[in-house]
């Protein structure tokens, strides 16, 4: 039930005291006639209310959650008390920087760290999410050219492989869009890669490894075809937790990045927010950085880079998410991150060669922290798609694998167990994946009709696309 | 799949309907059965021109977005808005569901009968 | 160091060995060795949680914290009530992804349902998406969706608050939209200005009302002018007026925007904030970001799911209107709490105590000499000029643990009052400020 279908007139809640000076009301033509329906109910009442939907969610503690390129590893408590503490959640972002030099060591820090971790020069906490950092990277690569007088350059190269905000992000930037083939191996087929090359090109955005989750061993090859045509390179960060402290983007030949810290870095998703995009670069794009970039040593301060591409959303970015991020990255430091990523990669072989004797991997080689299957075969016989797998996963308490991406994968499941899983939790849900394998032979109509224990069953979106109810009416509005 | 045997089509998988200079353009039966359940419906506007081969619109399933494309150049003489509010009509009777009239006829792509096209359709399915 | 990896040395091993390999190194043979690091990480040893709280409580340190603000331009410090961070602290909320399987997301569909729902009223616009970034990019984002094939400029007025107004003009140096902007007049939006320049390549006017002064704007007039030259108005709220003001819907808007900053969440330096973004039903389709709509499943339950999904960059890639992903679903869950916990009499409550207490403030520097430069009605913000520097009044003001208004030149100070401000505390500004002009 919605809290408006238990709102009763005249319950509530007494969060203000009454107004201790004297009242001013707005001029007529400016006051507000249309009556505002917000709730009323008792406190006891929302607290209910809430509860209710949380436990109809399914968070991180809830269950396994091996969601391909999502990186749903264990968020630790510690980092959200940090992020609360009174100290940064009470500065406001327009006090004088001697006032708030904590909040500037916090961004200075998480740059120095990450930089070393990616192996970039400089690095912007103003974008609020990986696909915000994205449009940010491409601006800063439009920018560089427009500032070499450089301004044949149209094209942005993006793999078919490559997750929807790449080309979506190009084209926001101004940029059309040239999709290059994966070879038979899930790389990128260097061949068209050097076809596609040529003095029109901008850059090129890849996340390596890549979707299918292979390290791209072609990757110097690579970033070599586009400097060599004059182009950028641009890292999707999104594949990180594979390869921290094993290589640096910056070493593989990219000249800005950006990272998801609600991935990597363990922020919490929030259902869909809020994330954090940084974005790096190499020392010669760092003039063209958006906002304000931390500079001193003993006294902070912000600096407006010479040549900037402006300002990508109010303020500093999601500051609260970054301190989250700084908490992490301290607590796992030299040592622990590089031992997070390798054991992500063995918790995904782990699995994938548990399962790759029932499920047909789509490509059957050692992966990185993440692998691509493919139940192509499995449909044609049985009838149950990759959905209807994922669907029964949803009774066993399990999160599904993301479903039917990367593209070039026909009916594609993508895993990425992380590395804060334990052995048995793989073990468990390796032998979920395998009974639901030897469900679709001996009673696929089970699985069409999977989920059944949870909360509501697979519900109509056809219905809600074409006749969309966006909102709840109420009875004077009807 | 359902075929008119007084309409022409497109490999593209539109259906054509030509009198007296005005073209009708709509989706054919098979095309709207391997897109599924349509739910939106993206139209040009009245006195646009459209390009023999170009897309002139698209057509959204949930999880899903497919051009549709013009067989003809000319301009847009009509559209179809009854679509924007009902796109299940192209489901439910693809030939009625039409999309587009265009006139001012500059360029025709050599279209299908319904036999030739029926053969094309199965090979494609099959491929 | 910490760690939160469950598996010991020896079970990696074990795993290891399961599978056939030696060692962790033969998992990433497939990296080049050219291209591996060489060395370890340049950062510091990893720390206990302990040692982590004692860094992180030491930085924090390092801040000042106010306990009285009269500073907001675009950030605002209001009473958080105490459900809305027991609500955000649910792990199964905070901890979730993305809602995309939805029979068990049932809880956050829901909630991004009521926020919908919510966002509607407030505005009185007919729908709104499950928010965006902040209130500079859902602005940027609705300049954006206005635009058509002939038309693509945007005017944006130079009133609004400068933060959105640079990030509108990024966002339209990525996608090729032309902006300019319009100069004020008497502290407003020039109206005559705007109407002789709006012609048919205009798609859309950008205005902030209650704007970046305070002052109410006239969005009647800008909305008349912007439609009779069949252009779109894109109208910048702040979402505590609406408790009492007229809602964008009403003045004429085609697209209302605003942060949600200030309905329950904290300054944080800035963010994560929300983006709240509304439409005319006729613009549904070009609204960009998630979007969550009524159902049922099979058994005719009632249920929620995300919708219109082939709008968006997971489907229709290069040509989606917009590359948003993420929504701020845990900032739009915490609004939906903190408007359900406040209500229509709590919302209003908190309206007419800032804007009273701003009039209050206003009215008792003024008496120290000072000048309010805002020539027509002004909500919860307003300007001041005075003799003395800004520099002299917010230093004398900062020795008092006050952080006072915003220094917009040398001698004009931005002023912000909420119910967050005590009467007592106003007096003590206005006695601070009386004596430093004094001196």
């Amino acid at each position: 039930m919605l809290v408006f279908e238990k709102s009763r007139p005249g319950r509530g809640t007494s969060v203000l005291p009454p107004c201790e000076v004297e009242t001013v009301t707005l001029p007529k033509k400016d006051r507000r006639e249309k009556k505002l329906h917000l709730p009323e109910l008792s406190e006891g009442e929302l607290g209910r209310h809430y509860s209710e939907l949380a436990k109809k969610s399914h968070g991180v503690n809830d269950g396994f959650y091996p969601l391909g390129s999502c990186t749903m590893k264990y968020n630790p408590r510690i980092d959200e008390e940090t992020a609360n503490l009174p100290g940064f959640t009470e500065i406001h972002p327009l006090q004088p920087e001697e006032t708030a030099q904590g909040c500037l060591k916090v961004l200075k820090f998480s740059e120095t760290y990450l930089c070393e971790i990616t192996g970039m020069d400089r690095m912007t906490f103003q974008p609020a999410a990986g696909a915000h950092g994205e449009f940010t990277g491409l601006l800063l690569i439009k920018t560089y050219h427009e500032s070499r007088n450089d301004t044949k350059r149209t094209k942005i190269i993006v793999p078919d492989s490559a997750h929807g905000t790449n080309p979506a992000s190009a084209a926001m930037a101004g940029y059309s869009v040239v999709s290059v083939p994966s070879g038979p191996d899930g790389c990128v087929n260097l061949e068209k890669l050097r076809e596609a090359a040529g003095e029109d090109v901008a850059g090129l955005m890849l996340t390596n490894p890549n979707t299918v989750g292979l390290f791209d061993k072609n990757i110097l090859e690579i970033t070599k075809i586009i400097h060599e045509c004059g182009g950028l390179c641009y890292y999707d960060g999104a594949n990180l937790n594979a390869v921290m402290g094993t290589v640096r983007p910056g070493d593989m030949g990219f000249d800005v990045i950006h990272l998801n810290l609600h991935k990597t870095f363990a922020t919490p998703h929030g259902g869909g927010g809020p994330g954090s995009g940084p974005v790096g670069c190499k020392q010669f794009l760092a003039e063209f950085l958006p906002s304000k970039l931390v500079e001193g040593e003993e006294v902070l301060t912000f600096r407006k880079p010479a040549s900037s591409i402006g300002e990508m959303k109010s303020f500093y970015g999601n500051f609260q998410v970054v301190v989250k991020a700084l908490t992490y990255i301290l607590t796992l430091g030299r040592e622990g991150i590089p031992e997070a990523s390798r054991n992500a990669v063995l918790n995904a072989n782990y699995m994938m060669f548990k399962l790759k004797d029932l499920y047909d991997m789509a490509y059957d080689q050692v992966c990185m922290h993440e692998f691509v299957m493919s139940l192509a075969s499995l449909k044609k016989e049985t009838g149950v798609s990759a959905m209807d797998i994922a669907k029964g996963l949803l009774d066993h308490g399990i999160h599904p694998p993301t479903m039917y991406f990367p593209l070039i994968v026909d009916e594609a499941l993508m895993v990425e167990p992380t590395e804060t899983e334990s052995r048995e939790t793989l073990d468990d849900a390796i032998e979920v994946f395998r009974s639901l394998y030897e469900l679709a032979r001996l009673n696929p109509e089970s699985l069409h009709e999977a989920p059944v224990t949870t909360p509501v069953s697979r519900l109509d979106e056809v219905t809600a696309a074409r006749h969309p109810v966006l909102r709840y009416r109420f009875e004077e509005s009807l | 799949m359902e075929l008119r045997e007084e309409l022409k089509y497109s490999k593209s998988h539109e259906w054509v309907k030509e009198e007296d200079g005005e073209v009708t353009v709509g989706l054919t039966d098979y095309a709207q059965s391997e897109l599924g359940d349509l739910v939106f419906v993206n139209l040009p506007e009245e006195g646009d021109e459209v390009t023999v081969g170009e897309a002139f619109g698209d057509v959204e399933s949930v999880k899903a977005v497919s051009d549709v494309y013009s067989p003809v150049s000319g301009v847009v003489s009509e559209i179809n808005e009854a679509l924007l509010d009902a796109p299940e009509s192209i489901n439910e009777a693809p030939y009625d569901a039409w999309f587009i009239k265009v006139k001012e006829i500059t360029d025709t792509e050599e279209l299908l009968t319904a036999e030739e096209y029926e053969a094309w359709a199965e090979e494609e399915k099959n491929s | 160091m910490g760690s939160y990896v469950p598996s010991t040395k020896e079970e990696q091993k074990q795993m290891l060995q399961d599978i056939g390999f030696q060692s962790m190194e033969e998992l990433f043979a497939s990296i080049p060795d050219e291209v591996l690091l060489k060395g370890s990480l340049d950062i510091p040893e990893g720390k206990s949680e302990l040692e982590v709280r004692r860094v992180l409580e030491g930085i924090a340190a390092e801040n000042k914290v106010y306990p009285s603000i009269f500073r907001g331009a675009g950030a605002y410090r209001h009473y958080i009530p105490a459900m809305v961070k027991s609500v955000i602290s649910k792990e199964n909320l905070q901890t979730a992804y993305t809602p995309y399987q939805a029979e068990i997301s049932q809880g956050i569909l829901q909630s991004i349902f009521e926020y919908q729902t919510m966002i509607c009223e407030l505005t009185g616009m007919d729908v709104s998406n499950a928010s965006v970034y902040d209130g500079a990019t859902a602005a940027a984002e609705g300049v954006a969706m206005c635009r058509e094939r002939k038309r693509s400029k945007a005017y944006i007025s130079s009133t609004a608050q400068p933060e959105v107004r640079e990030v509108i003009k990024t966002y339209c140096f990525g996608n090729g939209m032309e902006t300019e902007e319009i100069p004020e007049k008497d502290g407003v939006t020039d109206t005559e200005w705007l109407k002789s320049h709006l012609d048919k390549e205009t798609a859309c006017v950008y205005i902030q009302h209650p704007n970046y002064y305070g002052t109410l704007e006239n969005p009647e007039t800008v909305a008349e002018a912007v439609h009779e030259a069949g252009a779109k108005l894109v109208m910048g709220v702040n979402p505590i007026s609406l408790g009492i003001m007229k809602t964008p819907a009403e003045y004429g808007a085609d697209v209302a925007v605003g942060d949600g900053q200030p309905l329950g969440l904290p300054l944080s330096f800035g963010g994560p904030y929300l983006g709240f973004m509304a439409c005319t039903d006729a613009m549904k389709r070009k609204l960009p970001g998630r979007i969550v709509g009524q159902t049922t499943d099979r058994n005719g339950k009632t249920g929620y799911v995300l919708t219109l999904q082939a709008r968006e960059q997971h489907i229709r890639r290069e040509k989606a209107s917009s590359n948003i992903c993420s929504n701020q679903a845990l900032c739009a869950l915490a609004v939906g709490v903190y408007l359900a916990a406040m209500g229509e009499a709590g919302l209003e409550q908190a309206a007419v105590s800032s804007m009273s207490g701003a009039h209050y403030l206003a009215k008792g520097l003024a008496e120290t000499g000072c000048t309010v430069e805002n020539q027509g009605e002004f909500f919860h913000e307003f300007v001041t000029s005075s003799e003395v520097p800004a520099e002299k009044i917010l230093k004398a003001l900062d020795e008092q643990d006050i952080l006072g208004g915003l220094p917009l030149d040398d001698r004009r100070i931005l002023w912000c009052c909420t119910e967050m401000n005590t009467k007592e505390e106003m007096d003590r500004v206005i006695r601070t400020v009386r004596e430093v002009s004094e001196c």
